[in-house]
């Protein structure tokens, strides 16, 4: 079995949010629509607080409330964990937004571009209509990771078998790979660093863990 | 400075969203009333159009908000784990049956007879679909201030009162008084507020959004006093016999309208996102970490 995950290393996180540009420049998302931030929290009460850069999206969660409530089946899960959307059934209903308890999911209905009404040449190119009135989220570059396993690549050591985030993240605070597998990057992580994961109360069993402690890789 | 951090109202719901619970609430709530009156052998034919006009209302604006409409039957489309398409399967035996008692009670006197039979079946499928909705909103992790279990047996007791209003509207305008409709109303008006009560108190004391308790918070006179205070007494006046036609139709608008208001606040005003947690800060710098917080939340030690 493989599920893949990703691992947030928050003490090297320092909020550049080049992993927000990657994801846009890589999946051409819309104006207003970020499948990856970074929150930027302040913990504390002054003068004695403390800054944290929070990197956030789809958690990919092994039991996604998303799939739950979708009425037409166009979220899925697959067998390696990644939480997908069929575009072509989704009907845009936006449960599945309001389902999510990471703020992860959008839905675009009319098409919005950087410069105004005009698309730029690369925005004409890559501008897709199946994406306007579905809703969206990160898919882990899923292409990618397909892609790269195809040429027998490894997600999460291979660039070209990674999503863009972490392949762009300047810090290594990004990490992604398969926690099924011990050997794996991201199964030593989690092994040698305390960690913690966003609102474990809600049931969903997210794959998406912070590293907060620990041994420094 | 939080950026990103705090919780917000969710966008991805607007007032046509509202619409449906107020529709299939209200009627829902008046087939019930049409169904006893059916079963009690007084005309009900109005309130079980007026009924389904509710529904269909609602429906149709659910139809309008969706991003793809011409895709509406995907909604059918997974019975197993959504409320969303439970309730798009339980309206379909609603409408037939409801229009079918309505049918038979004005098109076939031969028939009559058995229209008060499919109407009480077409209220308990109504009552099915009442409690779908609430399930929708209790699915929706994403809101705290929907996902409260305590939103259940709110939302089934406003849409009854909301339903038991209009029809004590209904008979109104007809020039009838019901005590038995009165009473019926007098009670799901209480039952009404002690949900809701019971409703903010979970959300209290559990934790929530401070804009969420806030919402509910500024809410709370125009619900109490005019929303159930003031239809409890007209009610109450209505069953003594002081005016009682007036009375119960005042008291039925106050009682629906309410309804409406206590859905409008809670699917657009108090609908906040959960925003985001850190649990332990990173430990960098002098090499210590602290508590972890939520930033916009109330959690119960914070209270007072």
């Amino acid at each position: 079995m493989t599920r893949y995950v990703m691992v947030v290393d928050l003490r090297r996180c320092i909020g550049c949010q080049t992993c927000t540009a990657a994801c846009k420049v890589t999946n051409a998302t819309m104006p207003g629509v970020q499948w990856r931030r970074v929150v930027d929290m302040e913990v504390g009460t002054f003068p004695n607080v403390q800054r944290v850069f929070m990197p956030v999206g789809c958690q990919h969660c092994s039991d996604p409330p998303c799939m739950e409530v979708c009425p037409s089946t166009a979220t899925g899960k697959r067998a390696d964990g990644i939480v997908t959307i069929d575009y072509d059934l989704c009907i845009g209903c936006s449960y599945c937004a309001v389902a999510c308890p990471y703020e992860a999911r959008y839905k675009v209905d009319k098409p919005t571009f950087a410069y105004g009404d005009t698309p730029t040449e690369a925005e004409k190119h890559r501008y897709d209509p199946a994406m306007i009135g579905v809703a969206q989220k990160c898919t882990f570059c899923v292409d990618t990771i397909d892609d790269g396993i195809s040429k027998g690549l490894k997600p999460g050591v291979d660039p070209d078998a990674t999503p863009a985030c972490v392949n762009s993240c300047i810090s290594g605070a990004m990490n992604f790979g398969d926690i099924e597998d011990p050997n794996s990057n991201v199964s030593k992580l989690l092994r040698e660093n305390q960690h913690f994961r966003m609102h474990e109360d809600q049931g969903t069993n997210p794959g998406f863990y912070y590293l907060w402690d620990g041994a420094r890789p | 400075m939080n950026i990103g951090t705090i919780p917000k109202l969710q966008r991805a719901w607007d007032l046509r969203a509202a619409c449906n619970f107020i529709g299939g609430g209200t009627g829902t709530g008046l087939l019930v009333f049409a169904a006893i009156s059916a079963l009690a052998g007084w005309p009900f034919a109005a309130a079980g159009l007026v009924a389904l006009a509710f529904v269909g209302f609602g429906l149709s604006m659910v139809w309008l908000e969706i991003g793809k409409p011409l895709r509406a039957v995907n909604v059918f489309f997974h019975p197993q784990t959504s409320w969303m398409t439970r309730e798009g399967i339980v309206a379909l035996p609603l409408f037939a049956l409801a229009a079918l008692a309505v049918v038979l009670a004005l098109g076939r006197p031969d028939l009559g007879r058995l229209a008060a039979p499919v109407m009480a079946v077409a209220a308990a499928i109504g009552l099915g679909f009442l409690y779908c909705q609430a399930r929708i909103l209790r699915a929706a992790k994403g809101i705290r201030a929907w996902s409260e279990p305590a939103i259940l047996p709110l939302i089934l007791t406003s849409g009854l009162a909301e339903g038991a209003g209009v029809y004590l509207v209904l008979i109104g305008l007809m020039g009838a008084a019901l005590p038995w409709a009165s009473a019926l109303a007098l009670a799901l008006c209480a039952a009404r507020y002690a949900a809701w009560r019971h409703y903010r108190a979970r959300l209290g004391a559990t934790g929530a959004p401070a804009g969420t308790l806030a919402a509910l918070h500024h809410a709370e006179p125009l619900v109490a006093w005019a929303g159930h205070a003031a239809p409890a007494v007209l009610l109450v006046l209505a069953l003594a016999g002081v005016l009682p036609d007036l009375m119960a139709v005042l008291a039925g608008i106050a009682l629906a309208v309410t309804g409406w208001f206590i859905k409008v606040t809670i699917v657009l005003r108090a609908a906040q996102s959960n925003g985001f947690a850190v649990v332990h800060t990173p430990v960098r710098g002098r090499g210590t970490s602290r508590a972890g917080d939520r930033p916009g939340w109330q959690l119960p030690h914070q209270k007072g």
